[in-house]
């Protein structure tokens, strides 16, 4: 591989660390609260509120329910509104955002909702409100769970920061294919495809061992 | 309700929670639905300070309502619930902050923390309150003593066993300094040996903090080992109420007989079998006798002869309780009268179970 190609390859890698970890943070911010508003707004939970819960579950499903690709596009003048511009890496990192967080907002949900409903009893009684309840029980309980599903919103950010290379936002995706394959640097997609291996399995061992570390559940 | 005010041969005082006790907490006709099924019916109870309140039950006959009724988890359709003299029905959820802050409550699973330490569970009432962390972590280290886990302070509840668990979990419900300590079947996840040290560290803690505790449980058990008083409740409703030994000395209804059927001599079965209730042959007497009545010489000085076929002594709160089935030749006639009118002059209470003819 020439030293421009190297280059090529080390800059796509640094745009694809910086779409994932960027959106991925974002989504985190986002998605946690949403899933924590899911999970409490619910039929017995700790602010049940149906009209509420069933409004964010319907914008929730929305989102999820378009594909990326056309979120990409379709977020645009959103896009343009926020960064200024809606060509380049940071460009991409909204509707990356836009489209993971409502992702990991219901994965954010699966694992608080898991959290054993005698918990929550337990903090009532002492006399605890809802807010020490979400700060002592529901997130600290179900941290765990956040963590994997964390690890998870980031590997599935990484695919999809592949197709972000649509608007000209670079990363690895984009060098895959726009010398990998259609210029038949077959050294190029190799190396591609042997970097993103790695990226996810380090992301994913990362996140392992944390959530290793912080589950005490058993 | 059935009420037991005076077994012959005993004096109330020795009991504790007299009826001028101050009341930690008082019910008044509290009514709870669920759908079509009533899950309290008007429930009237008073906790009296220092005492232990037994409520015992079968499974679904209200005892969680109630006792969620309590600290407000679970809010009444009518009636009125006092916590020490102050009326918590109507209130909303951040004004029950304050009063659930005075009631301790222990779970059968225990309910602990996963993610936090066994200090850090313990010293949870007292960040609840907003104390400062070092009043916490000296107030946990100094209830892990008394609940003797001192060692475990910084061990995570998974690596408990399940006793230590709800060690942990009683040190946890006392570190806000609670007027009540409500047990929500406390010790039906245990095992026997278990039960028994927690229900002692319970009765410590009654006596050396003159602790309140209410305690829900399907164990008669449980609340003959620790309890001063106890009400039964049956379908939403206290059926029996009474201090342990007397309701333990004449049960009155059908569901604290069934209730104390485990732990009570029960007629053998295969003579509860032959019973006929066609008089002849021998009568058989269920005899109940308790205070001094089952400790004084009366088998030797029955009038006539008769056959001790089952029965036992029990001592409930330090009184004896008995319990005798006796088998009485039924002639002549007239002859299990006069048996039965000795006993009965004696302050024992009988029942004729049936007749059986032959030596069943």
């Amino acid at each position: 591989m020439s030293p421009v190609m190297l280059d090529l390859l080390v800059q796509s890698i640094w745009e694809t660390l910086v779409m994932t970890g960027a959106s991925g943070l974002i989504s985190l911010a986002a998605g946690l609260p949403l899933g924590l508003a899911l999970v409490a707004t619910d039929r017995g939970g700790i602010a049940p509120n149906p009209w509420v819960n069933s409004v964010l579950g319907a914008v929730i499903n929305a989102f999820r329910s378009v594909p990326f690709i056309i979120l990409l596009v379709a977020l645009i003048p959103v896009t343009r509104l926020i960064v200024g511009t809606s060509i380049g890496t940071w460009a991409a990192i909204v509707p990356l955002s836009i489209g993971a967080t409502p992702y990991y907002a219901r994965i954010a949900e699966v694992s608080l909702r898991e959290v054993d409903r005698g918990l929550i009893e337990a903090a009532r009684a002492m006399g605890g409100n809802r807010w020490t309840i979400i700060r002592e029980v529901l997130v600290p309980e179900a941290l765990p769970g956040i963590i994997a599903g964390f690890t998870v919103t980031l590997v599935t950010l990484i695919g999809a920061s592949a197709m972000a290379g649509a608007i000209g936002a670079g990363g690895l995706g984009d060098l895959a294919i726009r010398y990998g394959y259609q210029r038949f640097e077959t050294s190029i997609m190799i190396a591609v495809v042997i970097v993103l291996i790695v990226l996810v399995c380090g992301i994913q061992w990362v996140g392992d061992r944390l959530v290793k570390r912080l589950d005490h559940r058993i | 309700m059935n009420s037991h005010v005076s077994v012959p041969g005993q004096t109330g005082a020795i009991i504790a929670g007299t009826p001028l006790a101050d009341a930690v907490v008082r019910l008044e006709n509290v009514k709870r639905h669920f759908g079509e099924t009533p899950a309290l019916d008007g429930v009237s109870l008073t906790v009296r300070k220092g005492e232990i309140l037994g409520i015992i039950g079968r499974s679904g006959a209200g005892k969680s309502t109630l006792i969620r009724c309590l600290n407000g988890l679970e809010r009444p359709e009518s009636g009125a619930i006092f916590v020490e003299g102050r009326q918590i029905t109507g209130l909303s959820e951040r004004e029950l902050q304050p009063f659930r802050r005075r009631i301790g409550m222990i779970f059968q699973h225990f309910n602990l923390l996963s993610a936090k330490t066994v200090e850090e569970n313990v010293a949870l009432p007292l960040k609840i309150e907003g104390r400062p962390r070092a009043e916490r972590l000296q107030r946990a280290r100094e209830l892990l003593d008394l609940v003797g886990l001192s060692d475990k302070a910084g061990a995570y509840p998974s690596s408990l066993s399940g006793g230590q668990k709800q060690r942990v979990g009683i040190a946890r419900a006392l570190a806000a300094r609670p007027a009540l300590l409500l047990s929500d079947e406390a010790t039906s996840a245990l095992d026997p040996e278990t039960t028994r040290s927690i229900l002692a560290l319970l009765k410590d803690i009654n006596r050396k903090l003159g602790l309140t505790i209410l305690l829900i449980t399907h164990e008669m058990e449980v609340v003959r080992s620790i309890g001063d008083r106890v009400a039964v409740i049956d379908a939403g409703k206290i059926v029996e109420e009474g201090p342990v030994w007397s309701v333990f000395a004449d049960p009155q209804t059908d569901i604290t007989k069934s209730l104390l059927a485990g732990i009570r001599p029960q007629l053998p079965a295969h003579i509860a079998d032959a019973l006929s209730a066609e008089p002849g042959g021998e009568a058989v007497l269920g005899v109940d006798l308790a205070g001094a009545a089952a400790q004084g010489t009366l088998l030797a000085e029955l009038p006539r002869p008769f056959r001790l076929l089952h029965g036992g002594v029990d001592h409930v709160q330090d009184q004896a309780v008995a319990r005798l089935y006796l088998a009485v030749p039924a002639v002549p006639a007239g002859a299990v009268q006069t048996f039965i009118q000795f006993l009965e002059a004696r302050s024992a209470r009988v029942e004729v179970l049936g007749y059986v003819t032959g030596h069943a």
